[in-house]
């Protein structure tokens, strides 16, 4: 039998966030097919809504507690994650591949002396191996990847395994431990969020404009659709290259890979680059002028018309079902 | 003071990729190869970075074939002063690349790497961290600004919906984001220095692969939908679409 799976969960302003969970079910279906336990780590200060682990299939947390660390401290958490993990004699770490799984991730298994494989779409358990499928040429090829070493370090991509909620699952038991002295060297030392506007990495729903949006005064168009339909702002290569907007918002290769239940590409035509970065969204509409536009081919409802008219109309008759 | 800038030879990314007859990694017939594109951050910063200090000197470091030395000719033609091709024929995963890397720095004794974020073949997005651990240095990821003062750091990184500010210290590494600078083109005269320069070839540090792929394919295809209309006339259906059929709003 292989020892413990921890699920390693990431909170942000104290609060533990939604992919945080996907990794908290994550590791407790693992632990069912590899016939051990899982449980779940957090580093911060107060965290509020720890008792919701219990509702993701685990029930027991350790909150790893110092005031010192509500924001995220590389050389804090690895030390003190790594020390958890080898005291628990845990085998298999997850984590959600966020900005803050990425970073983390490979810091533990140096430490941990383990393999790491990150951005996992699928895991495969046969005859107690894991292999682990995960995009790589951003999403033109899957691979599947084995790890040699015994302890395993995997990151999960937000957003594709889902969090299942048990009904009437007992409270989790919370430990919480106060860690004394923290490793400071490399801390932030603040969170500058870009007001009130939600990630594409993020967003369940995306509306991107491309070239055919014509310049930056017209991208009120894809903001207002954005917001009646309650998803995120994002955007193409050459829009972001143009300066019309800025580079958190580009879709494709050299920006963001997505996969939200909704893309809407309006005025996109479609570049080998676009087309990687968010062909894996579960329904694709293109709005374009001209038919032949490659996006049309991985599109699941199209309509070849001008943006410029179809746009309004969308948001008014979003706004009027909604 | 030595500043490292660390890149990779990967696929341009108009590619349109074939899985190669081995199964596990792409076919390379006709593709054509270009310094990785995060990684002319990385070039860029460190060159800014010498040019503030007023001295100093900037090494290209990659780990592949000898097909590399392309990717560390256009580094050289951007303005760095000199190359390191720590040969491999084989293909490595990110710990086998962080390995050699490490080795070739802490024999340099550098003191500051910049790396792009990511390579935009394997994705893997990981290989600054795990080279600064391996090193015990300081490592900041995912940069889109960057302010160094003597030892101090001040670096800002890009997370979901906004940004972290970080603080730290030399030694360190540093991956960068696009954003970060504007990468400068290399001029006629760079590129005919690059000539000059000298590429020192050195066998990569040997390692135990921790992981292996077992296979590789292509995504599944998509199925091209429906063409629900040509104006704004077919707004409506595509709401009703929307909402019944794909259950999406």
């Amino acid at each position: 039998m292989a020892n413990k799976i921890l699920a390693v969960l990431e909170q942000r302003e104290g609060l533990i966030k939604r992919s945080s969970f996907e990794a908290v079910n994550t590791a407790a279906n693992l632990a069912k097919d590899l016939n051990t336990s899982a449980e779940a780590v957090v580093v911060g200060d107060t965290i509020s809504n720890i008792n919701e682990v219990s509702k993701y299939g685990i029930q027991k947390i350790t909150h790893l507690k110092n005031t010192e660390l509500s924001y995220y401290s590389s050389s804090g958490y690895s030390e003190i994650i790594s020390n958890f993990a080898k005291e628990l004699d845990a085998d298999i770490l997850i984590l959600s591949n966020t900005a803050f799984g990425k970073d983390l991730a490979p810091r533990l298994s140096v430490r941990l002396d383990s393999g790491c494989v990150v951005d996992c779409i699928k895991l495969n358990v046969s005859e107690n191996e894991i292999i682990c499928s995960r995009p790589t040429y951003a999403g033109k090829a899957l691979i599947d990847v084995k790890l040699l070493s015994n302890k395993k370090v995997i990151t999960i991509r937000p957003n594709v395994f889902k969090a299942h909620i048990a009904e009437n699952a007992n409270p989790a038991e919370v430990v919480v431990k106060d860690i004394a002295s923290v490793n400071l060297d490399c801390k932030v030392t603040e969170i500058k969020k870009a007001e009130g506007k939600l990630d594409v990495s993020e967003a369940d729903i995306i509306v991107s404009g491309g070239r055919g949006i014509k310049g930056p005064e017209n991208y009120h168009l894809i903001e207002e659709l954005a917001e009646a339909l309650g998803g995120a702002v994002g955007a193409s290569r050459a829009v972001v290259d143009a300066g019309w907007r800025p580079h958190n918002e580009q879709v494709g290769q050299t920006g963001k890979t997505v996969s939200p239940t909704l893309y809407v590409a309006c005025g996109i035509s479609g570049a080998i680059q676009h087309l990687a970065g968010m062909s894996s969204s579960k329904f694709i509409v293109a709005i374009n002028k001209d038919k032949d536009a490659p996006i049309f081919s991985i599109a699941d409802y199209g309509i070849t018309g001008d943006l410029f008219e179809v746009l309004p109309a969308l948001t008014n008759e979003i706004k009027k079902v909604k | 003071m030595k500043i490292v800038v660390c890149v990779s030879h990967v696929p341009d990314t108009a590619t349109r990729i074939k899985v190669g007859s081995d199964g596990k990694s792409i076919d390379p017939t006709g593709v054509t190869f270009i310094i990785n594109p995060y990684d002319e951050y990385a070039v860029e910063e460190a060159l800014k970075t010498k040019e503030k200090l007023g001295t100093g000197e900037v090494v290209v470091v990659t780990v592949g074939s000898d097909k590399s030395k392309e990717t560390i000719r256009k580094a050289l033609a951007m303005g760095v002063d000199s190359g390191v091709l720590l040969k491999d024929e084989n293909h490595r995963d990110s710990l086998g690349i962080a390995k050699a890397l490490a080795e070739e720095i802490k024999a340099m004794g550098a003191q500051l790497v910049f790396m792009g974020k990511q390579s935009v073949d394997y994705d893997n997005s990981i290989v600054g961290q795990l080279t600064a651990e391996l090193l015990d240095y300081n490592c900041v990821s995912v940069v889109v600004k960057l302010d160094i003062d003597g030892e101090k750091i001040v670096a800002e990184r890009e997370i979901e919906g906004g940004r972290e500010v970080v603080q730290t210290f030399l030694p360190a590494i540093i991956t960068c984001q696009k954003g970060l600078n504007e990468p400068r083109y290399a001029s006629l005269k760079g590129i005919m220095a690059a000539k000059k320069k000298t590429i020192e070839e050195k066998t990569a540090a040997t390692y135990t692969p921790t992981s292996e792929i077992k296979g590789m394919q292509l995504p599944p295809g998509k199925q091209p939908g429906r063409i629900v209309g040509s104006d704004a006339s077919a707004v409506p259906e595509l709401v009703r679409l929307l909402k019944e059929e794909a259950k999406v709003i």
